[in-house]
């Protein structure tokens, strides 16, 4: 489903990624953790090319997204993506969020992206809020309404940039479960985060990262139980 | 001092022809140099550097000579050399505009670059193209942020637009000259013109201020 191969980003002389290597089957939930500036959001945004990458391929159902050929914008209709900072379009209602990508994009009518609309806030349990503006949503509520946008593009990807970084302690438990409920649907997901508890229990896989390479993945039981790398137990001794 | 009110009521007519050109004049300016604004605000952010330099000049040219100047050039200039002969009214108008255009032009650009990148990869993320996410997600909201100087930028294009009695364009302060000429008086059309600039442009401002509030998501 997704593939990456000797991945390197450079930002100037700063080389960020050194030869990341992942495949990621369809189903599966890969959760990437690792110190901040160990370059894991940068991976992730390597896989829709919100970076620009510096050497190696990305492939997205076998399509080579670094290939000038390519039209990134219709592999980035496949694979959706939830920011850190939700990035909701502060002038536009919350339904009106989901519609615009849809309609403007997929050329989806307008009836039938707001019905679509409201079945994806019913999902997010927000339907009562489809016609406020952002502004006035709890950070909780502002994550799960950008699922809900992500989604509306019918994904079979999705990619997740620490979704609960920003949140009051109280409102990460409903991301979490929104992201729960995705995952057991059959959602292909790679989510970048510091919650060790939806690791263990959502991530199929979990790849720890640090100084740019991948040190150590496994199964979350085997990584969290019986880390093999020093790096990789030190890391964990302080989060868990 | 004495004030004549019988010579304001004489010049009347002329006062209200010239207001309507003087609105016309600025009308003109604002939508020609708004459109010609947007195009070299995107002009001059583009990432190449040899792209973005004439824009880059346009500006510090518009911007760093006087408007004076400007309109002279346009007038016994550029215009004669394209029509032939000159127009007063044509060239007041393109010098109107090719002046507020670089200002606009910095008015766009600073809207746009102060929207947070994530609205953006946000966009972009959900498959819109660069013309997409700029016409749906980032104008919209930079527009909103350019009203006030924008509004700024408009009040200064009225009271700018008296410069073009200089070419003898027959605008509000081309009449005022012509009645100070007439009867050897200063404040009579001096304070008409005057008060006439102050209610258009507070017109305008009181304009903006609803539209802003209109705006408003909250």
């Amino acid at each position: 489903m997704i593939e990456v191969r000797q991945l390197k980003k450079s930002f100037g002389h700063n080389e960020v990624l050194k030869e990341i290597n992942v495949m990621v089957q369809p189903q599966e939930v890969v959760v990437v953790i690792g110190p901040s500036g160990s370059g894991k959001s940068t991976f992730l945004r390597c896989i829709n090319m919100l970076e620009t990458i510096t050497a190696g391929h990305v492939l997205i159902e076998g399509i080579d997204i670094t290939d000038t050929k390519t039209n990134i914008n219709q592999v980035r209709t496949e694979v959706g993506m939830v920011f850190q900072q939700f990035n909701l379009f502060p002038h536009k209602t919350v339904i009106e969020n989901i519609m615009l990508a849809p309609m403007k994009v997929r050329r989806v009518p307008a009836k039938e992206a707001r019905e679509k609309g409201m079945t994806l806030l019913r999902k997010v349990g927000l339907e009562n809020k489809a016609e406020v503006y952002p502004d006035s949503l709890s950070g909780g509520q502002k994550q799960r309404v950008a699922i809900a946008r992500a989604l509306a593009m019918e994904p079979k990807i999705m990619l997740f940039d620490e979704p609960t970084s920003a949140l009051d302690p109280e409102m990460v438990g409903e991301v979490l479960e929104v992201m729960k409920q995705l995952a057991k649907e059959g959602m292909t997901m790679v989510v970048v985060t510091h919650e060790m508890g939806f690791a263990r229990e959502v991530g199929d896989r979990v790849l720890f990262m640090d100084g740019g390479v991948i040190v150590e993945e496994g199964s979350p039981k085997e990584l969290f139980e019986n880390p093999k790398e020093e790096r990789t137990k030190a890391f964990l001794s302080k989060v868990l | 001092m004495d004030f004549r009110w019988e010579l304001v009521a004489e010049y009347g007519p002329f006062f209200l022809k010239g207001t309507l050109l003087t609105i016309g004049l600025s009308l003109a300016s604002i939508l020609i140099g708004g459109i010609l604004g947007l195009f070299i605000g995107l002009g001059k952010m583009t990432k190449r550097k040899l792209v973005a330099l004439p824009f880059q000049w346009y500006i510090n040219f518009f911007r760093g000579t006087p408007l004076m100047v400007q309109i002279l050039l346009v007038h016994f200039g550029v215009v004669p050399l394209f029509m032939g002969t000159t127009n007063a009214i044509i060239a007041a108008i393109m010098a109107l505009s090719l002046n507020s255009a670089a200002y606009i032009a910095e008015i766009f650009r600073a809207g746009i670059q102060s929207i947070d990148k994530g609205q953006t990869e946000a966009a972009r993320s959900l498959g819109m193209t660069r013309g997409q996410a700029m016409r749906y997600v980032i104008l919209p909201q930079a527009f909103k942020r350019m009203i006030p100087p924008l509004g700024n930028e408009f009040v200064v294009l009225i009271k700018d637009s008296s410069l073009a009695a200089l070419v003898a364009a027959p605008e509000l302060m081309y009449w005022g000259r012509a009645m100070q000429g007439q009867y050897m008086r200063a404040w009579e059309p001096y304070l008409t013109a005057a008060a006439i600039y102050l209610v258009l442009t507070l017109s305008l401002s009181f304009l903006l201020t609803r539209l802003e509030r209109r705006l408003a998501t909250e």
